[in-house]
């Protein structure tokens, strides 16, 4: 353990050394470089010439984001909040959904009541394991935020969430978006991302249609390894 | 030492031959390039700031360049802070050693691995196999390379150069699925069950990265399967291999790739998923996180100030598709984990120009200029490839001028030898011949070129030609 630490060490100064060389900080004359001047790049400011915010009202975000997500076949829905129990019950019947994941935190009014057979596989007081979730039907989940720009959804394992192999080895994913929830353009999201990234350093992934693959002489195949079905409810 | 891929590599132009005559290959490449480059217009013409966005990615890659020392440690210490563990290594063999151990003192014989390009650079799972230890690719077309025992074609589509039946008989006899058919639904659903099974019960995950925050160390993998996710979700210990150019400095940084990558790789708005995390998290995915910063020759990229842009390459594909020498020649013919324009710079600033095969690379181009008018971090490709060229001539000079086997002259010879085995072949040559001294003559651009694409494209038409020859297509673009 010692020398490997030692050997580390060796390598990350070796590599340090070289990229210092590289960029002439230790040549004199012609093409010698002052550390400082580096330095001063760092600060040079990136131009952000792109967008940063999108002009669409709400109304437009969620439509773009409803095209968006149905191009990529995945299913979508738009209720209000009080019919959610009820489409809940009818997309599980329709997919033939017995065991129904459900995260820490998920609002229970969403949920359906016991006559519609369904079974909660609750992640809480103990956790599913690989098994329990492989052998689950679907997972029924809400967001952080989704992108109209892109049609993506996305997770940062907060409450009504859950941890991230809850959404991802249910081969059904149920996804509730609120449609304040829909944010317009990519940026956006990055910006509402950022505290979330250096206060907790939540793990974050983002969702944009079922897993795919083409890599059949390019024939696009839903579903390979994540869930190979999404639907989006937006509420 | 720069590469794992030691050994005799022949030059570009001469498996640029044994593809041409692969009628199969190139059918499969040429609609999968045309296919992918015609979305890619679509979806980046969506984009009213393009140019804004390509901009500012070029500047957040250069100020990295500038500063890469800076900004590695900042990622050591942010890492570090979240959980994780930091190692450095040199080179190919330091970083297969460092996993090699770390696989080992967890007592564990095998992982699972999603498809990256630095770790096949590394060529680490043959190093793995070599102490009995099995990488599993979970990519689909990986898995089907890994199965035949081949090497990847294209930087996004691997398996290209398989069709559905080729696929079907290597499932039929790795899987003992005699009766599959070659539907690709069918052959996908028959890898899913397979690897789940994999994902399931594995215990180490490994993974490239395609960015790392300095300021933050969060980590992202941008995919289209959901191998990714499960790879780096699933396993107790993760293992990451990444790219000292790889490193973006800030957060908000990632807005800005994570526009432009999507739409130039696989051609869409956003790709299925992106996974983004930072150390450990307590209760979600691995408790341990180790992250391998590697060089193996990157600094040696970055010492040469006209060739340094070569390091701020996100790996898109982007300039694969649009290539008119990599849709007709095929990936292998590059000889490298990196092929297309990007290999031809890359391949050679890595590995050294001592290293013939891929000294011969920047010749293969035709300094169209396609590929730098699409690269989302507008990387001059042609300038690059042009430097380089003037590098491999000095380099040779210097090598008591005797210019070796990049000797453009040397490999005429060869070719006319080759060409003279058969009559028809030799038929054929003679009118190529004819025309290829009048557009010698005649055009000044080409006429500074050396041999060694005169000698491409004496192969091109010694085949029946298929949609437009080099010439026809050079004069419309010249
Ligand atoms: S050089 Fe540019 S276009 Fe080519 S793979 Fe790299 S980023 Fe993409």
């Amino acid at each position: 353990m010692v020398e490997d630490t030692v050997m580390n060490n060796t390598a990350k100064e070796a590599i340090l050394q070289r990229i210092r060389a590289a960029l002439g900080d230790e040549q004199t004359g012609w093409g010698a470089r002052k550390k400082s001047a580096r330095e001063d790049t760092r600060n040079l400011k990136t131009e952000r010439g792109y967008r940063t915010h999108s002009e669409m009202n709400k109304q437009q975000r969620v439509r773009l984001f409803v095209r968006h997500v149905e191009e990529y076949k995945a299913r979508v829905s738009e209720i209000s909040e009080q019919e959610l129990p009820q489409t809940v019950a009818d997309i599980c019947s329709a997919e033939k959904v017995e065991k129904l994941v459900i995260p820490p935190g998920l609002d229970e009014k969403w949920l359906p009541g016991p006559e519609s057979g369904l079974t909660y596989l609750s992640d809480e007081p103990d956790q599913l394991s690989h098994d329990e979730l492989d052998n689950s039907d679907a997972v029924l989940t809400g967001c952080f935020r989704a992108v109209a720009q892109t049609g993506t959804i996305v997770l940062n394992a907060g409450l009504g969430q859950g941890r991230r192999a809850l959404t991802l080895i249910p081969d059904f994913h149920i996804c509730v978006v609120r449609r304040e929830q829909v944010t317009g353009i990519v940026p956006e999201v990055f910006w509402e991302l950022e505290p979330v990234i250096r206060e907790e350093g939540a793990p974050v992934t983002f969702i944009s249609g079922p897993s795919a693959t083409s890599d059949i002489e390019l024939d696009r195949v839903e579903g390979v390894h994540g869930p190979r079905r999404l639907h989006v409810v937006i509420v | 030492m720069a590469s794992s891929q030691t050994g005799i590599q022949p030059p570009f132009e001469k498996t640029a031959r044994s593809f041409l005559e692969n009628t199969q290959l190139r059918g499969n490449l040429g609609h999968a390039t045309r296919t992918i480059r015609d979305k890619r217009q679509g979806v980046v013409d969506e984009m009213p700031d393009w140019e804004e966005l390509r901009e500012a990615g070029r500047q957040i890659k250069q100020k990295v360049m500038q500063n890469l020392d800076h900004y590695l440690l900042q990622l050591e210490e942010s890492v570090t802070g979240a959980g994780g563990v930091v190692h450095w290594a040199r080179d190919a063999a330091e970083a297969n050693r460092i996993i090699l151990d770390l696989i080992k003192e967890r007592g564990e014989t095998e992982a699972v691995k999603v498809k990256s390009l630095t770790t096949d650079e590394i060529g680490l799972n043959k190093a793995l196999e070599k102490e009995d230890i099995l990488a599993l690719e979970t990519d689909l077309a990986e898995l089907i390379v890994q199965m035949a025992g081949d090497e990847p074609s294209h930087i996004l589509v691997p398996a290209i150069h398989k069709n559905r039946t080729e696929i079907r008989d290597l499932f039929r006899e790795k899987l003992g699925k005699p009766d599959l058919t070659d539907n690709p639904a069918e052959l996908t659903e028959a890898a899913r069950r397979y690897l789940r099974k994999k994902f399931l019960s594995a215990n180490i995950g490994i993974s490239g990265s395609n960015f790392a925050v300095a300021e933050t160390g969060t980590v992202a993998v941008v995919e289209s399967e959901g191998n990714g996710r499960m790879c780096t979700t699933l396993p107790q210990t993760l293992i990451s291999v990444l790219g000292i150019e790889k490193i973006i400095p800030t957060w908000q940084d990632l807005e800005v790739f994570m526009q432009l990558l999507p739409r130039s790789s696989t051609a869409e708005r956003m790709n299925p998923y992106n996974t983004f995390w930072t150390g450990t998290t307590d209760g979600d995915g691995p408790q341990e996180f180790h992250l391998v910063l590697l060089d193996n020759g990157r600094t040696r990229v970055l010492a040469d100030p006209a060739g340094r842009d070569t390091l701020h390459c996100i790996r898109c594909s982007a300039c694969l598709n649009v290539c008119p020498v990599y849709e007709r020649t095929g990936g292998h013919a590059y000889h490298s984990v990196y092929p297309g324009p990007i290999g031809a710079i890359l391949t050679p600033q890595l590995r050294g120009l001592s290293d013939k095969s891929a000294a011969s690379l920047p010749y293969a181009s035709s300094l169209c200029g396609a590929c730098y008018e699409v690269c989302p971090v507008k990387i001059n490709i042609p300038e690059i490839l042009v430097h380089l060229r003037g590098r491999v001539v000095r380099h040779n000079k210097s090598r008591g001028g005797i210019r070796g086997r990049v000797n453009p002259e040397r490999l005429g010879m060869k070719l006319l030898a080759w060409t003279l085995r058969s009559r028809s072949r030799y038929e054929r040559a003679q009118k190529v011949a004819r025309k290829g001294q009048r557009w010698f003559m005649h055009d000044e651009v080409i006429s500074k070129l050396p041999g060694m694409l005169s000698g491409w494209t004496d192969k091109r038409d010694l085949r029946p030609v298929p949609e437009q020859t080099f010439r026809e297509w050079w004069r419309t673009r010249s």
